[in-house]
């Protein structure tokens, strides 16, 4: 919402050299938009840079094997690739930023889907109930799961302060254990092979369908998840609530909001949403619990989340961009170049977008105070 | 460096000569020339905006001026960052203390300058050296005690003593006497005095006239971002010195057009809030505020005076009994408290009241978000939320360009401003104001004693906590002495004078032991 009223933060009149695009748009909000969107491509052009130098560096031609993977990517079966595999980073990367608005640091979905995606396959294949229904009951056992999962971390941290980088780190250890155990000893299905151990298949009444072309309808539950991600934190009170105790818990605590109970009830929703993870592959692939599940979604997701800033119309784009690199790695792979390489550009796309993100926006706080200042000097007080 | 004897013919510490600072579309400051000569004291006055800190900065190396030289002890130097001063000697005591509070004094004073034996952390060696900086300039502080203990006036010795070891024999001190109460404002100023004979040269910050008259041997005056004059104290009174300054008379706290109400508003009683120690923070306090009435409390900063807002808050464990316009608000909670009508202006805006990378609008709708005209379902009605900011902008004249700046980019008094109408457009039934002008400037601080005065004069009942033993005098209708936890004596403030207060606050008259920091 631009405030056409309101007296321009800089006029590019009175100052020909500055008058660039940035300058020109007044509000301030727009701009820390732009300045965010720009230093986000900065960080991921750096990384196809660097990676290129890489390739180069080991005797390959690194603008064929990028063009490779662009042709690749553009092709109708590795664009439909590359929205399954953004689908569950949407969901990851909305977790972690669920707890990143409230100042916390989820690194636990990786633990939290994977236990919410064996309830989830175990209790599809005990329930019976018409198709909607159906999958409606199993997506809440794995929230559920995911939120009381989370949910430890948010008790020891209310209660006894533990850091909960450190919990849940530790949960995940404890979740792949636990999760092979329960499934080794009690839900493995008698009937499958040595080669296919799986848990007993989910009716197809709680299956995620194909859509033409065969993308899987769980992009959209994901799609869903993302607008009310929006909704709830960026526009409702609670999320208002949620958002002041994260950038300030004392003066949040001061204003009446309990910050415990934010705590909780923002580790629960994060959990929730991460029990979300990995049903794509549940409900769409593998209808069962076993062989083939998914790994490293919830550290993934910590990625997307950083590069997309937490907002919604960043964590989409950037999913897209990393279900991009996973789908199109055999492109390198044709052009001699390993397919590793793809998770090194992510992993660099890291590391530059949290450098670069860091610099901008010290060097945009500094700007933002001068234009404050700038605009009052106009105003008023000759200098 | 201090060890070296200067060359002689040299008196000057420092000159500055035609500085010009320019940041996009602002010229913050433009031909400034300053004389600072060594040995002495020397006061920097000017409003909140006038320059003064980017004068400093510039000074610090924090940033390089566009025009102008800097000379140190006469040699023309460039910082081009705060290390190259602090290697030509020179050390900045910022307003905002910038200390880690779990760590010790001396861990705090070391930090980043980590005295070292064999690879491994010499703290004997740290100690030693903090008590020998003790001893020659006064500057006393315990070195293993933990700064989360500390007052703010021990707090302030701990971040001079840190540039003190660093070598630094030009100190900046920016609005140091902020925080203080004159009891610690006169041993600030012994330990000022002491420095200056031991050689070093002090660079003083303010805008307090009486002190910059009582403490500085030259005076310059800053205004709208140049030097507009050099003058001794001898040669200058208060107001010809606030003239020179804003160009007007100073405002005054003092006035009312009201009578002070029955009603009881705020009710605390045997309100007592346990501490680490035995000795409670708060120890049964009692005491009413009625309707149109202020209620000053006076005391050292940590007698009490924050654990007994949290308390009123509902913030911190307590026992006894807190009411509000009547009711009995003792198991409610902060924000049932706040929507029965009770305001707060944080001991600490940046940490207790503001968002700072948050809009204005996001800032002045914290805490109000339930208020009907602030929701559209479970969403927060932005577009109202806007209009508010903007009225409060208007009304408290907060200088912004709009609503979406972030709080940041604010100037302190702006920043004030906007914390103290958020917090009073509401017609609050009682506000708690803790310093409410700390800080900022002069213009700033004549409006918001004309709110806090009108919405006096409206029926609120205010609990004015200041360490501006002025304010407290010119607004209160009764003082009350808070010593130790306790309400020690109530006060008259039409009889009352800053010395006899001051006697009250450190305990001097009930014959308790004076609230001390001794070096070992």
């Amino acid at each position: 919402m631009s405030q056409p009223d309101h007296p321009p933060m800089s006029d590019p009149a009175e100052r020909p050299e500055r008058a660039s695009l940035l300058s020109r748009l007044t509000n301030p909000r727009s701009q820390g938009m732009l300045v965010t969107m720009a230093s986000s491509l900065a960080a991921v052009l750096f990384a196809f840079v660097l990676c290129g130098l890489l390739i180069w560096a080991t005797g390959k031609n690194p603008i064929a094997a990028y063009q490779k993977m662009f042709s690749l990517g553009f092709s109708g079966d590795k664009l439909r690739e590359t929205l399954d595999r953004s689908t569950p980073l949407i969901l990851s990367a909305v977790a972690v930023a669920i707890g990143f608005k409230m100042n916390m640091f989820n690194i636990g979905v990786e633990g939290q889907y994977l236990l919410a995606m064996l309830v989830g396959a175990v209790v599809g294949a005990r329930v019976h109930a018409p198709a909607v229904v159906h999958v409606a009951i199993i997506l809440a056992a794995a929230m559920a799961t995911g939120a009381v999962y989370a949910g430890i971390a948010a008790v020891l941290k209310v209660t006894r302060g533990v850091n909960e980088v450190i919990s849940t780190i530790m949960l995940n250890s404890i979740s792949t254990a636990v999760v092979a155990w329960l499934f080794d000893r009690f839900f493995r299905d008698a009937k499958g092979n040595d080669l296919n151990v799986k848990t007993k298949p989910i009716p197809s009444t709680g299956w995620m369908p194909n859509l033409a072309g065969g993308l899987n309808s769980f992009l959209f539950i994901a799609l869903v998840v993302l607008i009310l991600y929006w909704l709830i934190v960026f526009k409702s009170r609670f999320g208002f609530r949620l958002r002041a105790s994260g950038a300030n818990p004392v003066a949040a605590r001061t204003s009446g909001i309990s910050a415990k109970r934010m705590i909780v009830i923002a580790m629960l929703m994060s959990g929730a949403v991460a029990g979300l993870v990995g049903m794509k592959y549940t409900l769409g692939e593998l209808h069962a619990y076993g062989q083939g599940r998914p790994e490293g979604l919830g550290f993934a997701g910590i990625a997307v989340a950083l590069l997309g800033r937490n907002h919604p119309a960043g964590i989409l784009p950037a999913a897209l961009l990393f279900g991009f690199l996973d789908a199109t790695a055999a492109g390198l792979e044709l052009k001699g170049v390993p397919r590793s390489v793809s998770e090194v550009i992510q992993a660099v796309i890291l590391l530059s977008v949290v450098i670069i993100n860091e610099v901008i926006g010290r060097w945009y706080s500094r700007r933002t105070v001068a234009r404050t200042a700038a605009a009052l000097q106009l105003e008023g007080v000759p200098a | 460096m201090g060890e070296l004897s200067e060359g002689a013919g040299e008196g000057d510490a420092v000159v500055l000569e035609g500085i010009e600072k320019r940041f996009p579309g602002v010229i913050a400051n433009h031909d400034v020339n300053l004389r600072v000569r060594r040995g002495t004291i020397h006061a920097i006055v000017g409003e909140n905006g006038a320059g003064k800190s980017t004068l400093m900065k510039t000074l610090y190396g924090m940033h390089q001026p566009d025009a102008g030289t800097i000379r140190v002890n006469g040699t023309e130097l460039r910082f081009r960052s705060p290390s190259d001063a602090i290697a030509a000697g020179i050390g900045m005591v910022h307003q905002h203390f910038m200390l880690a509070d779990n760590l010790t004094v001396a861990e705090n004073v070391i930090l980043g300058e980590e005295p070292a034996r064999g690879g491994l952390l010499d703290l004997d060696a740290a100690r030693r050296r903090i008590l020998e900086i003790g001893r020659a300039t006064g500057i006393r502080v315990r070195p293993d005690r933990l700064v989360a203990e500390l007052g703010v006036g021990q707090r302030q010795r701990v971040e001079i003593m840190k540039v003190l070891y660093r070598g630094a024999r030009i100190l900046i001190l920016d609005e140091p006497t902020a925080v203080l109460v004159p009891q610690e404002v006169d041993e600030l100023f012994d330990n000022l005095r002491a420095m200056v004979a031991d050689g070093a040269t002090v660079i003083f910050i303010s805008h307090k006239l009486d002190e910059v008259l009582k403490v500085s041997d030259d005076i310059t005056v800053i205004r709208q971002g140049t030097t507009v004059a050099e003058v001794k104290p001898a040669d200058v009174d208060r107001g010809r010195l606030a003239e020179l300054m804003v160009g007007s008379e100073l405002p005054s706290p003092e006035g009312r057009e009201s009578e002070v109400g029955s009603d009881v508003l705020l009710s605390v009683d045997g309100l007592t809030v346990a501490g680490p120690g035995e000795r409670p923070l708060v120890d049964h306090v009692t005491f009413e505020v009625h309707a149109a009435e202020v209620v000053g409390i006076a005391g050292v900063e940590g007698n009490g005076q924050f654990e007994l807002c949290e308390a009123i808050l509902g913030q911190a464990p307590s026992t006894g009994r807190v009411s509000i316009g009547g009711a009995d608000v003792t198991r409610e909670s902060t924000r049932r408290r706040r929507e029965r009508g009770l305001g707060y202006i944080p001991f600490d805006r940046h940490r207790e009241g503001l968002l700072l990378g948050a809009p204005l609008w996001e800032n002045s709708l914290l805490g109000r978000e339930d208020e009907a005209r602030f929701t559209a379902g479970p969403f927060v009605a932005a577009t109202q939320a806007r209009a508010d900011c903007r009225e409060i902008i208007d009304a408290f004249t907060v200088r912004t360009p709009g609503e979406d700046v972030p709080a940041f980019a604010l100037s302190g008094g702006n920043q004030q401003k906007l914390v103290v109408g958020r917090e009073i457009t509401d017609d609050p039934t009682v506000l708690l104001a803790a310093h409410p002008t700390r800080g900022v400037d002069v213009g700033a601080q004549a409006a918001i004693w004309d709110q806090i005065r009108e919405a006096r004069d409206g029926g609120l009942g205010l609990l004015l906590i200041s360490a501006d033993l002025e304010e407290l005098i010119g607004l209160s209708d009764r003082i009350l002495v808070m010593f130790d936890g306790q309400i020690t004596a109530e006060l008259d403030p039409a009889t009352a004078t800053p010395e006899l207060l001051g006697s009250y606050m450190t305990g001097a008259r009930q014959g308790v032991p004076t609230h001390q920091e001794q070096a070992s």
